[in-house]
């Protein structure tokens, strides 16, 4: 261990992550509309009091313990999802977070990584969760095996639009995107197979004969909401889904991608197949989003246009830039802002696209690396320079 | 002339009406050091761009090695053994020098994605040889460039960055290397410093045959075999320092006569 990782207390990390707990519990437990408000505003200023270098040092204390950051970051979850066992609605937002965070992922490995950026992000959800709905409807199939398809299925879906994308460059790349964001919604609007504008239901999750949707009876006669059976797995498929892109970041592949996003032409001259990094992160990206989608699907219950447009696209776009473009523990808070702000705060409920557009030019304007930027890769601690 | 190892006949690259390398003819042979100059605008770097694959040629034909490589894609002709930098500095500022360097050295990382993503172990083992493979190289050309191996590229000042954009592109171990101008913003000593490590650099790989692009006659002078001068896309004389820069028509075209 050189200076640098000496000097980076993990106290400090670890008493970081106590306060983000600690935070996140205040506010989804917090009922009154100035009571939320408050903490919004605690929040704001705490970070802004803060400032730059405190920042950095946590975020370094965090670099320098990983294992056990990680550690601290799953028990503190468990006990912030274990105190609310009887509550459905803090349990909902918590799984819509986390799902919503997988599909952020997915788009931080497109955009953030590769460069292709993808306007059609809630396109992709939605085709996880129509496939959900399709495929729950006949008796027979595996509910684990339909998750798996749904990624698949956007991760094919996903590579019509690749060769469009790839004879496309910036701009025109985005609007191919937004058009495909369009289109998909205008098509279920009209598609009989798929419920016309009122969507499908879409039946509960059940693997190995447990029920997903029935509340948890405990032993000592107690019940838990049925919502902490879907915060778990969406918990499981958020770690696994952090895990697959930390280690695509640290490795050969994560490095082919950012030489793909820097600069195409020195890339394709050193060797790289420039297209075929682009479809890798592309479909992955869109797998990622595919199986929270039709994960999402279950636990709602029902699937409608209305829920994938263009607007739930930019919603994940924003969580992406607000998290830190290519930083994938900035994306949980990001989404936690995007997505339990204005459900707790009623009074923006009607504003919450005005004021997300808002927060995204203010933090491309004083911060335009999002609130966690992503930092440079070194692949092992030890080789960090002091 | 030892053996050829590139051998270009009659490259001819057309934007519009325009011919930007016309009935361009030019060998290399196996270890030798070329010089291209020319005055701006008369198709050095097209030349290079066409050799690499990113302009496609109208005309003409490009042997390496024994083998037809008209037409090859970058990645292709990067494969074949045909390294470069460019004239404006692009290193992938945001990246460690070290990934910088391994950009140059793809063809040699494992790109399977059990191996990058399951296998930790084995990737780490690789992992380690390539920091080794690197700082050797790197400290070949500066001591003090190993420890500065995992700081971003954008910390080093100008010489450095193009030491590590040589580096960079000998990584991969070419058999030909093409450096587009690399004492372009460079104070008289940093390039002269630098021409010194690319000459030792050669003195380690005998094999290594060298392109230089460069405007500085001294330069020129004292590390080319041999000269290219080019005009208007077309090679109007070639042969050694002394004999190209006595010649009449390289006079008018680049050194300036009364």
């Amino acid at each position: 261990m050189n200076a640098a990782s000496q000097s980076a207390s993990p106290w400090l990390g670890m008493l970081a992550l106590l306060f983000v707990a600690m935070f996140a519990f205040a506010f989804l437990r917090a009922e009154q509309q100035w009571q939320v408000a408050a903490l919004a505003a605690v929040g704001t200023i705490g970070l802004l009091l803060m400032g730059r270098s405190n920042m950095r040092r946590i975020e370094s204390s965090w670099a320098a313990h990983q294992s056990s950051m990680q550690w601290t970051a799953i028990v503190l979850s468990a006990i912030v999802i274990f105190l609310f066992r009887e509550d459905h609605f803090a349990l909902l937002m918590i799984a819509t977070v986390m799902l919503f965070s997988v599909a952020c992922l997915g788009l931080n490995v497109q955009f953030g990584y590769a460069g292709v950026v993808n306007f059609a992000g809630a396109a992709f959800l939605g085709i996880g969760g129509y496939t959900a709905a399709m495929l729950t409807a006949r008796p027979g199939i595996p509910h684990g095996f339909v998750i798996l398809v749904a990624g698949l299925l956007a991760g094919l879906i996903g590579s019509l639009l690749i060769l469009p994308l790839l004879r496309t460059r910036g701009h025109y790349a985005a609007l191919i995107t937004i058009a495909f964001a369009i289109l998909f919604r205008t098509f279920l609007e009209v598609s009989d197979t798929f419920g016309g504008p009122q969507g499908l239901k879409v039946s509960g999750l059940r693997i190995f004969g447990w029920s997903f949707n029935d509340n948890i009876e405990t032993p000592w006669g107690g019940e838990y909401s049925f919502y902490l059976n879907y915060v778990i797995l969406s918990f499981l498929l958020l770690g696994v889904a952090v895990m697959l892109v930390r280690r695509l970041e640290y490795s050969w592949l994560g490095l082919s991608l950012d030489a793909v996003r820097i600069d195409e032409t020195a890339a394709s001259v050193f060797g790289f197949d420039v297209a075929r990094w682009k479809i890798v992160a592309f479909t992955l990206g869109n797998a990622l989003a595919g199986v929270a989608g039709a994960v999402y699907a279950m636990m709602t219950g029902f699937v409608a246009p209305a829920n994938f447009t263009l607007a739930e696209s930019l919603i994940l776009v924003s969580i992406v830039i607000l998290g830190g473009v290519g930083n994938p523990i900035g994306i949980l808070p990001a989404a936690a802002l995007v997505l339990i702000l204005p459900e707790k705060l009623q009074a923006i409920q009607e504003y919450r696209y005005l004021l997300f557009s808002l927060f995204v030019i203010l933090v491309l304007l004083f911060r335009p690396e999002g609130l966690l930027p992503r930092r440079m890769r070194v692949y092992a601690p030890r080789w960090r320079s002091p | 002339m030892t053996a050829v190892l590139l051998d270009c006949r009659q490259l001819t690259v057309r934007f519009g009406g325009l011919a930007a390398l016309n009935k361009l003819s030019i060998q290399v042979g196996s270890g030798e050091i070329l010089g291209l100059i020319g005055p701006n605008g008369s198709g050095k770097t097209t030349f290079f761009n066409a050799l690499t694959g990113l302009y496609r040629l109208d005309e003409g034909r490009v042997v390496f090695a024994g083998r037809d490589i008209t037409g090859f894609r970058p990645q292709a002709v990067h494969a074949c053994g045909i390294a470069r930098t460019f004239q404006r500095s692009r290193l992938c500022l945001t990246l460690s020098v070290f990934d910088n360097l391994m950009i140059g050295n793809h063809r040699r990382l494992s790109l399977g994605f059990a191996f990058n993503l399951l296998r930790r172990k084995r990737f780490a083992a690789q992992l380690g040889q390539e920091v080794e493979r690197a700082s050797t190289l790197l400290s070949g050309f500066h001591r003090d460039l190993p420890a500065r191996l995992f700081e971003p590229a954008a910390a080093l000042g100008m010489i450095d960055r193009r030491r590590v954009e040589v580096c960079r592109a000998l990584i991969g171990e070419p058999k030909l290397l093409l450096l587009d101008e690399p004492s372009a913003g460079m104070t008289h000593d940093e390039t002269h410093e630098l021409m010194d490590d690319i000459l030792a650099a050669r003195a380690r790989l005998p094999g290594l045959s060298i392109v230089l692009i460069e405007h500085e006659m001294g330069v020129i002078e004292r590390i080319t075999d041999r000269c290219a001068v080019l005009n208007f896309g077309e090679k109007i004389c070639e042969g050694a320092y002394e004999e190209v820069v006595a010649d009449r028509r390289v006079q008018e075209a680049y050194l300036g006569v009364e």
